[in-house]
């Protein structure tokens, strides 16, 4: 054994997901990314004297929608809290965030495995908050764009339930997609929508005693979540082998070294005075309310999932994959409404397109092959009119070009040969140039068929029907 | 001094006999506000042209001093409400220099309904303070004896309308603030219901004390100012749905009910003598008019005031951590750090009694202090509630001295903030239990100093208020004028 698997790791997560609103989560701004700096703000979000917060119901509403989703008790009654510090992005000097009574507690999620594995997560709570604005450091200066100030958000904490960086990294897939599928949250990391820290410590296997925690914040891309989580895992068993304390601190994913940096210890941790939020009354959701989010979720990936399976005669594995994106989910339903195959359409978005896609680290969204092309080119092969083989020379053609699958088919004339006369013909030439294998298989070693078979493929540079020429073959080489 | 003391329902009935134009008596509180108010020191800025602007338009629509209920009122406002395009200082210096990007809710209601916005008064810096000396911009002077001090925070409003520069002025009350400066100043304040009056575009002191309320001379005149601003508004969230009954409308008569008064002897123990002997003598009126008084106990309202240091403290160091120099407001010029920024454009921006208070409520809310002072705090406001609740019950209203003492000397309390806190132990409590409170003038001191008799309601019962306030301003009679405006008026 060796030394770092003497030791486990526990895992949880915060993962702060901006909602989809059409406004910011306390004033009636627009909550849009990418616009002009400082171009979406009001008294409110930049902190002007005597402005006062609103609550943006819309916000509720997707927050309960993740409370359902993840399977959570959701509060009827819950309260807004002010969390103090100092920070140029931050204008009112306080962050308005959910702290002693959050509007949602105890929920779970089930994150599956490649292997078919099924874990359970739990959740500890979510509750509302407000974006901060951002501070963009010049080397001439600091500037803050507050468009960001007042932006919904959910956060979402986990029990410290990840044993591996890989389960922690499907845990926040899985929580992305449940977001994105609910229309809940975009799940953009690089954007900013969807972020993670993680909170990390390790103790000797077969111990129960968790070890000393360390945050770790800035993991801002899903490339880094396991890679940044691995890393500091390792980072703490060498120095618990080293016979070092660990350090109950923060610490910051540096992604140009690959590693994580100390931003700053206990001591200096802030003391946010938490307090109740005078300028808002509890927040209170009515029972009808709570029931008429709850008629009017959208499909969730497990639900989907099963719809899959039954109407597709899907396997578990292949359900899974094909709804872990809304994209995916989409793009599957539209390949199979349009080919009408489903079991085929399974197989060619999981194996080739998925297969190729991962190859070049696209993902669905910007696939090349849109599936109205994929459908395309199934229906294609089921009605014989290029075989399943040209159909994957057909499908490289259209990824690298985005090509349609007939003119790429017109173009290197991969038509199917159908007609029985064109293949008889190949076929008498084959037999008669192969005198004695023709003469061994008409001795009764059948299993030379296969053999002629490939030989006319050859001869037709694939285009033979496979059916037919199967057919005719035996009736020539019987006669 | 032509204008100077005349109530709205005064000039709203001038103007209806067109015996005069708002630009006259606009013109004319401007004038008294140009040739006197350097004695007072009430107004931080003026908008002549704005106002005398407004009034004239006003002038070309006089019929419609029939249908609006501030038509052509000249009104001042406290420096802690927004005013677009004006600047707003709420006494700091931190925030000279600030001009509002928009105004607030209580402004724009009476400005629709006629009213004319005169200019801002001086107050207390952010509203912090009984004798309104905590102004980055000087001391205002109390009309009845310019050596004495108007009472604060809203001492601006207070002596503006005292001295004649204004008919009606704005305040905002989160212990007192209204209803001690109309009683050492000899006018009617009020403090509404929490949730009355919108607090949008009032710079917050404690969120969950501050209301808006109106100075005026008349209990006719508060149940105006108040009906025109008050009700539900969308932008802020803690004010109240309940439909606003029409005051003014209620108060058409006299009432001859026959109120039920709470009085809680205990708590009025130490009082002034001569503010004891005036509040007597206004139980006696109420008796005149058929009024019973019955003894209550008010337990916890000995615990109001460090309840209220201790809320009111830890909300305003939160409230006013946005004012750290870096978006708006003063800045300080020697900085190299942001750290540096923060706590010396702070230092340097606020003032003594601002700084007090935001370090006892930075304390108060602090890991391993909250739950002996703030939440403990919350729990004692809790109990008051219920104090008051249960008087209610054997009640109509509850009533007190509104100030222990009469105006008191400049200075005079400056070195002693306990002393100076004492101001305010009868108004605190109104504050911690959201009630409705008004303070009306019952008397004058053996100084000539005018004395408050303060009526608290139940939540949200202004109406009853207003009545058994006006039965006793009928018994009552005119209440003198200042020794300001003495000969400079008449009647």
């Amino acid at each position: 054994m060796s030394t770092i698997e003497k030791y486990e790791s526990v895992i949880g997560l915060e993962i702060h997901a901006q909602l989809l609103t059409v406004s910011k989560m306390f004033c009636r701004c627009p909550n849009r990314f990418g616009s002009l700096p400082n171009t979406q703000i009001c008294p409110i979000c930049t902190a002007q004297p005597g402005a006062l917060p609103v609550i943006n119901k819309k916000a509720v509403e997707l927050g309960v929608r993740a409370a359902i989703a993840l399977n959570c008790q959701t509060h009827l009654e819950s309260i807004f809290a002010r969390k103090n510090y100092y920070y140029p992005d931050l204008p009112k000097g306080y962050q308005i965030t959910q702290y002693e009574q959050p509007f949602c507690t105890k929920g779970e999620v089930f994150v599956r495995f490649k292997n078919g594995d099924e874990k359970r997560i739990g959740i500890t709570r979510i509750h509302f908050e407000e974006d901060a604005g951002k501070s963009n450091h010049e080397s001439y200066g600091t500037l803050v764009n507050l468009n960001r100030s007042g932006v919904p958000l959910i956060e979402i904490v986990s029990e410290p339930d990840m044993r591996t960086a890989h389960e922690a990294g499907q845990y926040l897939r899985t929580i992305r997609g449940i977001l994105r599928y609910a229309d809940i949250c975009d799940g953009n990391m690089e954007e900013g929508n969807f972020r993670c820290d993680a909170n990390i410590s390790v103790r000797l296997k077969g111990t129960e005693k968790f070890g000393t925690r360390v945050e770790l914040k800035n993991i801002n891309s899903f490339r880094f979540v396991e890679k940044a989580i691995e890393y500091e895992v390792q980072r703490q068993v060498l120095a618990v082998e080293d016979g070092e304390k660990i350090i109950q601190q923060t610490r910051s994913w540096n992604s140009a070294k690959n590693i994580t940096e100390v931003m700053r210890e206990k001591e200096n941790a802030h003391d946010y005075r938490y307090f109740p939020e005078p300028d808002l009354p509890s927040l209170v959701i009515s029972v009808e309310w709570l029931d008429k989010i709850r008629a009017e979720m959208p499909e969730l990936p497990k639900q989907a999932a099963e719809r899959f399976k039954k109407s597709f005669e899907l396997s578990d594995y292949d359900a899974a994959v094909l709804t872990s994106s809304k994209e995916m989910a989409q793009y599957f339903e539209k390949v199979v409404a349009e080919s009408k195959n489903g079991k085929s359409s399974a197989n060619w978005v999981m194996n080739e397109l998925l297969g190729r896609l991962n190859a070049v680290g696209k993902e669905i969204e910007s696939s090349p092959v849109t599936a109205g092309q994929l459908s395309e080119l199934i229906v294609k092969i089921d009605s014989g009119q290029i075989s399943g083989k040209i159909a994957k020379t057909v499908f490289e053609e259209m990824f690298a070009t985005g090509k349609d699958a007939s003119s790429i088919i017109t173009e290197k004339g991969f038509v199917q040969i159908s007609d029985p006369a064109a293949l008889e013909n190949a076929i008498r030439k084959v037999i008669e140039s192969h005198p004695s294998q023709t003469a061994e298989y008409r001795a009764g070693k059948i299993k030379l068929l296969g053999f002629f078979v490939g030989q006319v493929m050859k001869e037709t540079q694939g285009q033979a029907n496979p059916a037919l020429l199967n057919e005719l073959v035996k009736k020539l080489l019987d006669q | 001094m032509e204008f100077g003391i005349q109530t709205i329902k005064e000039l709203l009935s001038g103007y209806q006999k067109k015996q005069f134009k708002p630009s006259e008596v606009i013109g004319a509180y401007l004038t008294n506000i140009s040739e006197r108010d350097e004695k007072i020191n009430s107004f931080l800025q003026v908008r002549i042209e704005e106002s005398l602007g407004r009034a004239k338009r006003l002038d070309e629509k006089m019929c419609e001093a029939e249908t609006l209920p501030l038509f052509g009122i000249p009104i001042a406002i406290k420096d802690n409400f927004l005013v677009s395009g004006w600047q707003a200082t709420a006494g700091s210096k931190i925030l000279s220099g600030y001009v509002s990007p928009y105004t607030a809710t209580s402004v724009e209601r009476l400005e629709a309904m006629g009213a004319i916005v005169i200019g801002k008064v001086n107050c207390d810096e952010f509203a912090m303070g009984s004798s309104n000396e905590n102004s980055a911009f000087g001391n205002v002077r109390n009309p009845w004896d310019l050596e004495r001090v108007p009472g604060g925070s809203s001492g601006g409003s207070a002596a503006a309308v005292a001295a004649g520069f204004a008919s009606v002025s704005l305040g905002t009350d989160t212990g007192g603030s209204i209803r001690q400066p109309a009683s050492l100043c000899g006018l009617v304040g009020l403090k509404p219901s929490y949730g009355r009056v919108s607090r949008y575009g009032v710079i917050s002191y404690a969120s969950s004390l501050d209301q808006v309320g109106p100075f005026s001379r008349t209990v006719w005149d508060s149940a105006r100012v108040l009906e025109v601003m008050a009700g539900f508004d969308d932008r802020d969230a803690t004010s109240s749905k309940r439909s606003v009954p029409k005051y003014t409308e209620e108060l058409k008569n006299i009432s001859e009910k026959k109120f039920t008064l709470g009085v809680s002897r205990k708590w009025l123990e130490g009082v002034d003598p001569d503010v004891a002997k005036s509040f007597e003598a206004g139980l006696e009126m109420f008796k005149k008019a058929g009024g019973k008084i019955i003894e209550i106990d008010l337990p916890h309202a000995r615990y109001a005031l460090s309840t209220y240091y201790l809320l009111a403290t830890s909300e305003a160091s939160s409230n006013l951590a946005r004012y750290d120099g870096v978006h708006y407001g003063y800045r300080t010029q020697s900085a190299t750090t942001s750290e540096e920024l923060y706590s010396r454009s702070r230092g340097e921006g606020f003032g003594r009694e601002v700084k007090l208070r935001i370090m006892l409520g930075t304390y108060a809310l602090s890991a391993g202090y909250y739950d002996a002072f703030y939440l403990k705090a919350n729990q004692v406001r809790k109990k008051i509630q219920e104090d008051f609740e249960k008087a209610f019950t054997q009640c109509d209203f509850v009533v007190a001295p509104t100030s222990p003492s009469t105006a008191f000397k400049l200075g005079e309390k400056t070195d002693d903030p306990l002393k100076m806190y004492l101001s305010d132990i009868f108004t605190l409590p109104v504050n911690l239990a959201g009630l409705p409170g008004l303070s009306i003038p019952c008397g004058l001191d053996s100084k000539n100093l005018p004395i408050g008799f303060q009526l608290i309601g139940k939540p949200f019962g202004e109406s009853v208020l207003f009545e058994a306030a006006q039965q006793f301003e009928a018994l009552r009679g005119e209440f003198p004028l200042p020794g300001f405006l003495e000969g400079a008026c008449r009647r």
